[in-house]
């Protein structure tokens, strides 16, 4: 008999009250899986779904200061504990709890990290949980793909050649699985690309281009100048989320 | 610290996990609490029992093990207990909520290396549960 982890059982059961949630997942770094994390997460609240955001990358979390959060103080205990609203969105990090400091991790810690945020984490009226993701296809992707009950992942990309291999490879990984991908995004890109090109193999909706943003760093800690910025390219993602909320 | 009504709530989904609907009387649970997470035992108890009650159970005992944190540095090779008391509350209340944030406060006493395995010591977990 595998013996199932505590912390799974009571996660999974508030992971389950949550009409959708979205890894924002990409194995190549760098590529604005956070700014559009934020951004739809942001969006989403902003149209009047009750949305959480959960930073999944443990050990190089920035999703707080892409939205300016307050990261001094901690969110509220009600049996577990409450995110805070940042920009009107549910916000859970574990720099919280790491403040400024390096949290270096190797994979198995990364696992406990992730079942223990899961297990404390009360998510009160959250409709759709967005969760960024770090780079790879390693220990919180596979725990998200594993633990996390019908994940609808999306994917981003860029146009660059090394980010159309890399993302290549977590399509066939999701695929695989069975997971159920809401599309690819393409991002820093003046137009549909190869990213359009690799959904069309795959069968996969292409949820469009998002030109590059030159003045992105003059918009980091400003969520809602942010989002004022992005949300044309983001449209269709948006409506294809919000038409999973049943 | 009411965050242990959540592990509370993971360790009876666990319980009722493992044995099922049908025996309802529980005479006795251990559970084992590495001291790492500062848990509060009467707090986790109390919690425990209540909600296995809420979901119709009846709880006769329940009895905590302490098992000390022991650390060891991937680096140099050194083991020691870490003195939890060096931290101030903060610290401590993070580590309490996410046993990790370790890697973010304490350093290999010999070397200064943030790689280091916690041994023992931590999280919460059912090591004996007996119904009639």
């Amino acid at each position: 008999m595998i013996r199932i982890d505590p912390r799974l059982l009571a996660a999974r059961e508030k992971l389950s009250e949550i009409k959708v949630i979205v890894p924002v997942m990409s194995s190549k770094g760098g590529v604005g899986k956070t700014v559009i994390a934020g951004s739809l997460a942001v969006l989403l609240a902003r149209s009047g779904v009750e949305t959480g955001l959960l930073d999944l990358d443990f050990t190089n979390p920035g999703l707080h200061v892409l939205l300016g959060a307050d990261i001094s103080s901690w969110p509220e205990e009600e049996k577990g504990v409450v995110p805070p609203r940042v920009a009107g969105v549910r916000f859970m990090t574990t720099a919280y709890y790491s403040g400024d400091e390096p949290m270096p991790l190797r994979g198995k810690y990364v696992d406990e990290v992730f079942k223990e945020i899961l297990c404390i984490t009360n998510w009160p009226g959250v409709k759709v949980l967005i969760i960024d993701t770090p780079p790879g296809i390693r220990d919180e992707a596979l725990d998200i793909l594993t633990y996390i009950p019908s994940p609808r992942p999306l994917i981003v990309g860029t146009p660059s050649p090394l980010a159309i291999k890399s993302v290549e490879k977590l399509v066939k990984v999701l695929i695989d699985l069975g997971h159920e991908i809401i599309g690819l995004i393409e991002n820093m890109a003046s137009e549909p690309g190869p990213l359009k090109q690799l959904a069309e193999k795959y069968g996969l909706e292409y949820l469009g281009n998002i030109p590059y943003i030159s003045n992105m760093d003059l918009l980091i800690g400003k969520p809602y100048e942010l989002v004022d910025e992005i949300e044309p390219y983001l449209k269709v993602a948006l409506d294809r989320i919000r038409s999973l909320i049943h | 610290m009411v965050h242990e009504w959540a592990l509370a709530d993971a360790l009876a989904r666990y319980i009722m996990h493992r044995i099922g609907g049908e025996k309802k009387i529980i005479k006795r649970i251990i559970v084992k609490l590495g001291v790492l997470q500062s848990i509060d035992k009467e707090i986790l108890g109390f919690a425990l029992k209540e909600i296995l009650e809420s979901m119709g159970y009846t709880v006769e005992k329940i009895d905590f093990e302490d098992e000390e944190p022991v650390l060891r540095c991937r680096k140099c090779g050194h083991e020691w207990k870490p003195d939890m008391s060096v931290f101030d509350d903060t610290v401590r209340e993070a580590i309490h909520f996410v046993p990790e944030t370790i890697f973010s406060y304490y350093k290999c006493p010999v070397c200064g290396s943030r790689d280091f395995d916690i041994v023992k010591g931590r999280g919460v977990d059912v090591t004996l549960i007996e119904v009639e």
